[in-house]
C-alpha cells in the first residue's frame, strides 16, 4: 500500500550545499533509491545520482543514510518507522560533485598502487594449479564489489584528508590480504609495503568497515588483522625475522 | 578544517546525521572498562584476602603468587623470587604479575577496538567524526607496542596453566582430601575455562597457528586447527567479555570467603 513518506535529500555542489525537504510517495517493498527516483522523476528533474543495477552488485548507489554509509539500493524504505524522515546525504569522506555524487578517484589511484599478483616464472599459463582451501580463503575477498562504504566510513581518511596520501583503506587491505595469501603469487615484499607504504599501521581495527560492508565480507578479522600479524612477523617479532633469515623463506 | 569538513566534501554542518543511539555502546563500554580498571586497581594495592587456606582457593589477580610474602600454600612449589618490600614500598603479589594479563587484554584486537572507540573516540563510533584534529594510528610509539600483542599471548597461556592449576587444586577440602566440590572450585573453574577460550579465539592464536600459511593444502593438520580456531574467533569478543566478568568475580568470591564474609559451600 502506498504513503507519503519524508526526505531530507542534501542538494548542491562543492560551492553549496544543505538539506532540503521533500514529501514523496512510497510503495510497499521499496527502497530508497525507489524514492530517490521518484523525487527526481516528480518533484527535482535535476537532482544527480548515481546508480546502476538497482540489486546490490556493483556498488554504484553508495550514499548516506541517516547518517550510515548504505547502499539505496539495498536499503528498504519499510526499515524506518511511519512517521521518521529519511535522510540522504553524499558520502562524506570523497569530494561532492553534485548532489548525491561523489568523486570516487581516490580509491581509483589507491587501486593503481597496489601490485599486481606476478605468476610464478616457472610455470606457463594454464599449467598453474590450486586446491579448493586455497581458493575459499580469497574467495571471500573477491566478493567486494568497490562500493566503497568501507572506503567511505573508514576514519582515517574520513575524518582526516591529510591521511589519504598514505593510506589505501580497507578496501584495498582486502586486495593485498588476498594476494599476500595466494599460493601462486611470488612478489615479495607485499606485508612490508602494506606496513609502510599503503599504511596498514594507521588501522586501529575499529571495525567500522566490517560493519558497513554490503557483502558482509569480514574484512577486519580476515584481512586487516591477518596482514597485521603477518607485519608483526617481519618487522616486530625479532624471533621470527631469525627464523626467516635461517630458513630463507617469507612465508610457508 | 579537516575531515568531514573539508571544504571539497558536501558542506554538512553536524559531525553525524546518525539517528541511532550510536552513543550507548561506548558509553557501556566505558562504564564496564573503567569499573574493572577501578575495581583491579583497589585490588591489586589491596595486598590481602586472596589466598583462602581451608578452601585451597586462590585469586586468579594474585596468581602465580611469587612474592616471598605470599602464604606458602598460595605459592608454586615454594617458587617465592621476588622480595615483597622494594625501596621501602611493600610489594603487592599482584603488582609483579599484573602487566601479563593487562597487556594481554590492553593489546587485544578486540579491546583496542573497544577502548579507541570508548575512552578515545576514534571514532566514538561509525560515521560520527572524531575531535582529534590529527591521527597517526598505530604507527609510533607508544601505540606501535600493539605489534607485541603475540608476547602477552604466550606469557597469557603460561597464566592460563597456571589458573587452571589452581582450580584444580580446589577440588579438595579442608583436610586437604580430592574429590570434594565447592563453589570456589566451579568458580576458579569457570575463570579458567573462560580465559582458555578467550586465548584460543584470540586472533594472534589462529595466525600462529595457521594464519600465516600462504598454502592451506600442504599443511592439512595445521589448516584443520586454523579452521578450528576460526570458528572460536567469530566468538572472541564474547569471551572477551565472559573471562573479563569471570575472573572479577573469581576475584570478589575469593576475597569475600578469604576475609571471612562469605562461606565457602561445599557440594560434597
Amino acid at each position: 500500500m502506498a504513503r507519503n513518506i519524508k526526505l531530507r535529500i542534501w542538494r548542491g555542489d562543492s560551492t553549496d550545499g544543505g538539506l532540503k525537504d521533500v514529501v514523496v510517495e512510497a510503495n510497499e517493498g521499496e527502497v530508497v533509491l525507489d524514492v530517490i527516483h521518484r523525487v527526481q522523476a516528480t518533484q527535482m528533474g535535476d537532482l544527480a545520482v548515481r546508480w546502476n543495477c538497482k540489486a546490490g552488485k556493483c556498488g554504484s548507489c553508495s550514499m548516506e543514510i541517516n547518517g550510515k554509509p548504505r547502499l539505496a539500493c539495498m536499503t528498504q524504505v519499510a526499515s524506518f518507522g511511519e512517521e521518521e524522515t529519511i535522510t540522504v546525504t553524499p558520502l562524506r569522506a570523497f569530494p561532492i560533485i553534485k548532489d548525491l555524487v561523489t568523486n570516487v578517484s581516490f580509491n581509483y589511484r589507491k587501486a593503481m598502487e597496489v601490485p599486481a599478483y606476478e605468476h610464478p616464472k616457472n610455470l606457463a599459463p594454464g599449467e598453474a594449479r590450486m586446491e579448493q582451501i586455497d581458493v575459499e580463503r580469497s574467495q571471500e575477498f573477491r566478493k567486494c564489489i568497490e562500493c566503497f562504504l568501507c572506503q567511505d566510513v573508514c576514519h582515517v581518511v574520513r575524518d582526516h584528508e591529510e591521511n589519504k596520501k598514505s593510506f589505501a583503506g580497507p578496501r584495498f587491505f582486502i586486495r593485498i590480504a588476498e594476494l599476500d595469501m595466494h599460493p601462486l603469487d611470488t612478489l615479495k615484499n607485499r606485508k612490508k609495503a602494506a606496513q609502510e607504504e599503503h599504511g596498514l599501521g594507521m588501522c586501529n581495527i575499529t571495525k567500522c568497515c566490517t560493519e558497513v560492508c554490503p557483502e558482509h565480507i569480514k574484512i577486519t578479522d580476515n584481512a586487516i588483522i591477518p596482514m597485521k600479524e603477518r607485519v608483526a612477523d617481519i618487522k616486530y617479532d625479532p624471533v621470527r625475522w631469525l627464523g626467516s633469515k635461517i630458513r630463507k623463506r617469507e612465508g610457508l | 578544517m579537516s575531515g568531514v569538513f573539508s571544504p571539497t566534501r558536501a558542506k554538512i554542518k553536524e559531525r553525524t546525521l546518525r539517528t541511532d543511539k550510536w552513543w550507548v555502546e561506548p558509553l557501556l563500554t566505558f562504564s564496564v572498562l573503567i569499573s574493572f580498571v577501578i575495581y583491579a586497581t583497589f585490588r591489586a594495592f589491596e595486598n590481602k584476602y586472596y589466598f583462602d587456606k581451608e578452601s585451597h582457593l586462590i585469586s586468579p589477580f594474585y596468581s602465580p603468587c611469587l612474592s616471598d610474602s605470599c602464604d606458602p600454600g598460595a605459592t608454586l612449589a615454594n617458587f617465592t623470587p621476588v622480595s615483597s618490600q622494594v625501596f621501602n614500598f611493600a610489594l603487592s603479589p599482584a603488582l609483579i604479575i599484573l602487566i601479563f594479563p593487562l597487556g594481554f587484554r590492553m593489546t587485544c584486537y578486540y579491546y583496542r577496538k573497544s577502548y579507541y572507540r570508548s575512552f578515545w573516540m576514534s571514532p566514538p563510533a561509525c560515521a560520527v567524526a572524531e575531535p582529534h584534529k590529527t591521527y597517526t594510528g598505530e604507527t609510533r610509539f607508544p601505540l606501535i607496542i600493539q605489534n607485541a600483542h603475540r608476547y602477552f599471548f604466550y606469557a597469557g597461556l603460561v597464566f592460563n596453566v597456571i589458573l587452571t592449576y589452581d582450580a584444580i587444586i580446589s577440588y579438595r577440602n579442608a583436610a586437604g582430601e580430592w574429590g570434594h566440590v565447592s563453589v570456589g572450585s566451579l568458580v576458579l573453574t569457570l575463570s579458567a575455562a573462560t580465559l582458555w577460550l578467550y586465548s584460543m579465539s584470540c586472533h594472534t592464536c589462529r595466525h600462529t597457528i595457521g594464519g600465516r600459511l600462504k598454502n592451506f593444502s600442504k599443511h592439512p593438520v595445521r589448516y584443520k586447527l586454523w579452521s578450528w580456531v576460526s570458528v572460536l574467533n567469530h566468538s572472541h569478543q564474547r569471551y572477551a567479555w565472559f573471562s573479563l566478568a569471570a575472573v572479577a568475580f573469581a576475584d570478589i568470591y575469593v576475597r569475600q570467603v578469604s576475609s571471612g564474609a562469605w562461606t565457602n559451600f561445599y557440594f560434597f
